[in-house]
């Protein structure tokens, strides 16, 4: 388990990092971030299939500024990395890797709201020199910052993983729901998340209704052509 | 390079040399490094623009440049990416020595729009865009490297633009940088985008539920009906109740159910 934890702690590191800090190139969506937890464990198309779901879920976050959001970067390595350690998809596995994740994330998007607070620890210590316009203290607030952010990811993510996978896979063990229904549970709740994030968004915008229904007709085609 | 040398050119004509502009860039990616809630964004100003702070011609150990870095580094909000057009107008009206209460109330009437533009466009139309689009070829049948690659490469074309355009718009215009933000694609492209994002949603969700259930299509028809009344009853409770919280409380629920049983 170490050996899968430490690459495993550096990614979310580096993926937490990316949602706010530096430099959000979105590195840190679910799609992406469980599919390159997959891909370390060996099985990158099972961490895009539960990354698939989870960006369902994640279309209803919108990082504006202040506001209080999940971590979605740490959190889908976690999830990504327990669904792949299952690479048959047994019954449960993605239910409890959706799970996984959804709670990472709780925790996460609350390490935020704390990293903020202790940045502004600092920059209320480092004051005089930010009214002095010391490059040093500009410079150091700002990567102190980074860095912190960078430890935040790395120990939320380890420390999620080395709790939470053992506990996926006792609980897979015991499972006792049929798989397909275990699956098509994860599906609808991540779809209607989806659904209703959806509205949000576009429902203002003139004509968007329109725009949706003509996908909804072209996506349910191509869905029953398959 | 001399501060004489560097300066003269700027008030001939308003280049910024290339190692400057690459050192601000870089910075931009880094600009909410250090987000608190008493300065949000103000030391990541400071932190992007001290490059070209450098160029003053009185040095970097001067009482100017020591003014001008405690002025940008002071409150400021705005979208990140968007924060780019305020770092190259305040870069240009410090090196252009303007008064400091004019750039003081620059910096404070330029935060609202910055902000609000930049969620509308970013946040709430390209991102979920990006997403969608990216979640369709998945449903599709696309690889892991496919998928990933077409959103990073999509979202990051925008991403990367809107910095570099910003940049350049920000430090060509000075404090007259107001009227960019007339530019059609911020007028107009939340609205557009917002319309392709609807798009892509209605194509992508039942594509991607159709690739993530698998083998256990015959169920496709209740997950779609559950997937309505599911969507119906997540925006009657809007913003009473968060959709990953219900998830979470759901799944857990299944959890234990499924562990118990």
């Amino acid at each position: 388990m170490i050996v899968e934890l430490i690459p495993l702690a550096l990614l979310g590191g580096v993926l937490g990092l990316d949602v706010v800090s530096f430099p959000q190139a979105m590195i840190s969506r679910p799609l992406v971030a469980a599919t390159l937890a997959g891909g370390l464990m060996g099985q990158a198309p099972s961490g895009m299939l539960i990354g698939a779901a989870l960006e369902l879920i994640a279309l209803e976050t919108l990082p504006f500024g202040a506001s209080r959001y999940p971590e979605w970067g740490s959190a889908s390595v976690v999830g990504g990395a327990i669904f792949a350690t299952h690479p048959a998809h047994p019954a449960g596995a993605m239910t409890l890797g959706m799970l996984a994740a959804l709670a990472t994330t709780w925790i996460g998007g609350w390490t935020m709201v704390k990293l903020r607070q202790l940045n502004a620890v600092w920059a209320a210590r480092w004051r005089d020199g930010l009214e002095a316009g010391s490059r040093g203290t500009v410079t150091t607030l700002q990567l102190t910052g980074m860095t912190a952010d960078l430890a935040r990811g790395v120990l939320l993510t380890g420390i999620a993983y080395s709790l939470l996978a053992p506990l996926a896979n006792a609980c897979i063990a015991v499972w006792s729901m049929d798989a397909r229904l275990s699956r098509a549970l994860v599906v609808t709740t991540a779809a209607s998340v989806a659904g209703g994030a959806a509205w949000k968004l576009f429902h203002s915008t003139a004509g968007a209704r329109w725009f949706f229904v003509g996908g909804l007709a072209i996506g349910l085609f191509v869905l029953f052509a398959q | 390079m001399t501060t004489d040398a560097a300066v003269s050119p700027l008030v001939a004509t308003p280049r910024l040399p290339f190692r400057t502009t690459a050192a601000i860039f870089v910075r931009l990616l880094a600009i909410q490094g250090a987000w608190n809630y008493e300065i949000l964004l103000g030391n990541g100003i400071g932190f992007c623009i001290e490059p070209a702070l450098r160029l003053l011609p009185t040095g970097v150990h001067s009482p100017e440049f020591k003014a001008a870095l405690a002025r940008e580094s002071r409150y400021f909000n705005a979208h990140p990416y968007l924060a780019s057009i305020a770092v190259g107008a305040l870069a240009r009206a410090e090196l252009d020595g303007e008064p400091p209460a004019r750039i003081e109330r620059f910096r404070t009437a330029l935060c609202g729009p910055l902000g609000s533009v930049g969620d509308r466009l970013v946040w709430a139309g390209w991102l979920p865009f990006c997403s969608l689009a990216s979640l369709a070829i998945f449903g599709l049948g696309g690889s892991a490297f496919a998928v990933v690659a077409f959103f990073l490469i999509t979202y990051n074309a925008g991403h990367l633009g809107l910095r570099i355009w910003g940049l350049r718009t920000g430090w060509k215009h000075g404090l007259r940088v107001a009227s960019a933000l007339g530019n059609p694609v911020l007028r107009r492209g939340p609205q557009q985008i917002g319309r392709l994002a609807a798009l892509a949603t209605g194509i992508a969700i039942p594509l991607a539920l159709g690739r993530i259930i698998g083998p256990g299509r015959n169920l496709i028809g209740g997950v779609l009906v559950g997937v309505a009344l599911g969507s119906l009853l997540l925006v009657r409770l809007r913003e009473r109740f968060e959709g990953w919280r219900l998830s979470l409380i759901v799944l857990a629920v299944f959890v234990l159910l499924s562990v118990i049983r």
